[in-house]
C-alpha cells in the first residue's frame, strides 16, 4: 500500500504546554486508522495540525506527496483532506439543504460566481448526500434544530461535500446514545468502503475503535506510544498501562 | 430565481413612483429622488453588514468618493455623464479594494474601528485638497447635463438607475457568491473548511459595497449641485447603518424600508422640532431593545403571530 499521509517529527506548544511532542506517523492509503488516548491527550491539537487549523512549531506533514505545513484550511481541503470537528461546526442558521449545497458550490469553486442563482446549483448533488446519511427527510429544517446526532451526520455530508480522499473524524460518535453510535459507525463505514476513502478519526468508544480500526495509534501526553494492528495495541502494555488500564470501565 | 410574486411587487413599487410626478407634487418627487438614492446607499451597506457579518463605520467615505469623482469628472474636466459616472463607480471600488485589503485583516470591533479611521481620512482629504474637493466650502456648482438638469428629469434618471442598481444588488446577493457570503457569516471556521478563502470573499464584498455606495453619492452630489465634507464624516456612516439596522440586516428588502422610512421620519421630525439627532437615538434604543431583526423582523414576528392565532 502507498502512503497516502506521512508526518515526521511534528512538535507544537502552547505556552510551554506541550500538546504535540515528536510525532511521526504514517497513513496508508485505503486504510481506516484510529487515534485514541485519554481527554487532553493531543488527539484535536494532531487533527488541527494536519488539517491547516493551526501552525506546527516543527515537524513535517505530506499528503500524497505534497507538504502540508503554511498551508491555510482551504487549500488543505482542496488537495482531499476534509474533516469534522469534535464540537460540531456546522451552519446553525441555515437549512439543512443549505448547509451541503454552500458546500458543493465552494468544491466547484463557484463562490465566485456572482449571477448564478446559489439555491439553484447542485440541488441533485445537496440531495443524493442528504439521503447517503440519512437526512434526506429534515432537507428543509434548520441545521441547529435537528438532533445532536444528526446534526453530526450533516456534518459528515458537509465533509464529503469537499470530495476528499483523506476524511478526518474528530470524535464522530461524541454525545451519542449507543444506538445514534451503532448507526453512525455502520454508515461512515459504508460510505468509507463505497467511496474507498482513507479514515483518520479519533474516538472515545472503545467498541467503536476495535469494531472498525484496522490500526491503532494511541496519543498519551502529545507522544504516540504505540501504533499497530488492534491486537497488538490491546495487549501493548505500555498501553495497559497509561490508558485502557487507567480507564477500564470504558475500555 | 426571484419569485414571481417578488418581480410583481417591485414593478408595481417601479410603476408606482413613476406615476408620482403625476401627482403634480415637486415637493413628493424631491423627497422620493433622495429616498431612492439613500435606498441604494443602505442596500450596498448591507452586502457587507447583513450578508456578510462585517459592521462598517465608515461606509460614507465610498458615498463621498462616488460624490466627488463624478462631481470633479463633470465639472473641472468636462468628462460626459456617460464616462464620468461609471469612473466614479469604479473609483470608489478601487479605493474600498484598497482599504478592505487592511480591514478585512481584521474582525468585529477592530474591523470597524478601521473602516472609521479609513473614513476619517478620505473626510480629512476632503477637507484639505481644497484645489481639487472646495474643502470646508464644498464642492459647489457641478454642472449636470442639460438633459438632467430638470429635478424631473432628474428624478426619471435616479429611478431607472437605482432601479438597475438594486437590481444588479439583488442578482448578487442571491448569486453562489451570495450564498457563499453568508456562509461566512455564520460560520467563517467551517467555511474554510469546506475550500473557501474567507478573507478573500469579505474583501470582494467590501469592494462591492464600496462600488455601489459610490454610485448612490454620485447621484446625491448631482441632485444636490455640490458635494460637502460632510457628506463623508462619520456621522453620515453611522446614519446609513440606523437605516440598515432599521430595516432589518437579515433580509435583502430590510434596508430599503429602513431607508425609507428614516428618511421620512427625519423630515417629518424636522418639521416640528430640531431636536432630530434625539429622536435618531430614542429610534436607535427602540431598535436595539425590542428590534434586533429590525422592522422586517417585526413584521415576520407579527405574521407568525397572527398565524398562531388563527390556527389556536
Amino acid at each position: 500500500m502507498t502512503t497516502m499521509l506521512r508526518i515526521d517529527g511534528l512538535w507544537k506548544a502552547f505556552a510551554g504546554f506541550v500538546a504535540t511532542r515528536d510525532v511521526s506517523f504514517e497513513l496508508a492509503a485505503g486504510q481506516t486508522h484510529a487515534v485514541i488516548g485519554p481527554n487532553g491527550a493531543g488527539k484535536t491539537t494532531f487533527f488541527n495540525l494536519i488539517t491547516g487549523h493551526l501552525r506546527p512549531d516543527r515537524g513535517a506533514v505530506s499528503f500524497e506527496g505534497r507538504d502540508l505545513v503554511g498551508l491555510p484550511p482551504q487549500k488543505i481541503v482542496r488537495l482531499g483532506i476534509a474533516r469534522s470537528f469534535q464540537r460540531i461546526n456546522i451552519y446553525p442558521r441555515l437549512s439543512v439543504f443549505e448547509n451541503v449545497q454552500v458546500a458543493l458550490i465552494a468544491h466547484e469553486h463557484q463562490q465566485w460566481n456572482l449571477f448564478r442563482p446559489g439555491r439553484s446549483l447542485h440541488r441533485e448533488g445537496t440531495q443524493e448526500l442528504l439521503e447517503l446519511v440519512g437526512l434526506a427527510g429534515e432537507a428543509q429544517e434548520t441545521a441547529g434544530e435537528l438532533s445532536y446526532g444528526k446534526q453530526k451526520q450533516l456534518e459528515l455530508a458537509i465533509a464529503l461535500a469537499s470530495q476528499p480522499r483523506l476524511l478526518l473524524l474528530d470524535e464522530p460518535t461524541a454525545g451519542m446514545s449507543p444506538q445514534e453510535t451503532a448507526e453512525t459507525i455502520a454508515s461512515v463505514r459504508d460510505i468509507v468502503k463505497a467511496r474507498g476513502l482513507t479514515l483518520l478519526f479519533t474516538e472515545h468508544d472503545m467498541a467503536v475503535v476495535f469494531g472498525i480500526a484496522e490500526r491503532i495509534s494511541v496519543l498519551h501526553h502529545g507522544e504516540i506510544i504505540a501504533s499497530g494492528e488492534p491486537d497488538a495495541v490491546r495487549n501493548d502494555p505500555e498501553v495497559k498501562r497509561v490508558y485502557l488500564g487507567e480507564h477500564g470501565g470504558h475500555g | 430565481m426571484p419569485e414571481r410574486r417578488h418581480l410583481i411587487a417591485a414593478a408595481v413599487i417601479v410603476l408606482l413612483l413613476a406615476l408620482l410626478p403625476l401627482s403634480g407634487s415637486r415637493y413628493a418627487v424631491d423627497v422620493a429622488t433622495e429616498v431612492l438614492i439613500y435606498v441604494l446607499f443602505a442596500l450596498s451597506l448591507n452586502v457587507l453588514i447583513g450578508f456578510t457579518g462585517n459592521v462598517s463605520f465608515g461606509h460614507a467615505a465610498y458615498f463621498a468618493i462616488g460624490g466627488y469623482a463624478c462631481a470633479i469628472l463633470l465639472t473641472t474636466y468636462g468628462w460626459p455623464l456617460l464616462f464620468a459616472l461609471p469612473a466614479a463607480v469604479v473609483l470608489a471600488g478601487l479605493v474600498a479594494a484598497v482599504v478592505g485589503f487592511f480591514c478585512v485583516r481584521l474582525t468585529q470591533i477592530y474591523f470597524a474601528m478601521l473602516t472609521l479611521a479609513f473614513a476619517m481620512l478620505v473626510w480629512g482629504v476632503a477637507f484639505k485638497w481644497k484645489e481639487v474637493t472646495g474643502g470646508d466650502d464644498g464642492f459647489t456648482g457641478i454642472k449636470v447635463p442639460a438633459l438632467l438638469a430638470h429635478h424631473m428629469s432628474y428624478f426619471y434618471f435616479t429611478l431607472v438607475v437605482v432601479a438597475a442598481g438594486v437590481a444588479a444588488l439583488w442578482v448578487i446577493c442571491h448569486s453562489a457568491f451570495g450564498l457563499t457570503l453568508v456562509a461566512v457569516r455564520e460560520n467563517s471556521v467551517r467555511t474554510g473548511f469546506i475550500g473557501v478563502d474567507t478573507r478573500r470573499m469579505r474583501w470582494a464584498a467590501f469592494t462591492v459595497a464600496g462600488a455601489f455606495g459610490g454610485l448612490a453619492g454620485a447621484l446625491f452630489g448631482m441632485y444636490h449641485r455640490g458635494m460637502y465634507i460632510e457628506n463623508a464624516y462619520w456621522t453620515e456612516s453611522a446614519q446609513v447603518l440606523i437605516m440598515v439596522l432599521l430595516g432589518g440586516i437579515y433580509s435583502f428588502v430590510g434596508p430599503i424600508i429602513g431607508a425609507t422610512v428614516l428618511y421620512l421620519l427625519q423630515i417629518f421630525t424636522n418639521q416640528y422640532t430640531v431636536y432630530w439627532p434625539t429622536v435618531l437615538g430614542l429610534i436607535l434604543l427602540v431598535i436595539v431593545l425590542v428590534l434586533p431583526d429590525g422592522l422586517i423582523g417585526l413584521a415576520d414576528r407579527m405574521r407568525a403571530y397572527r398565524r398562531g392565532w388563527q390556527r389556536s
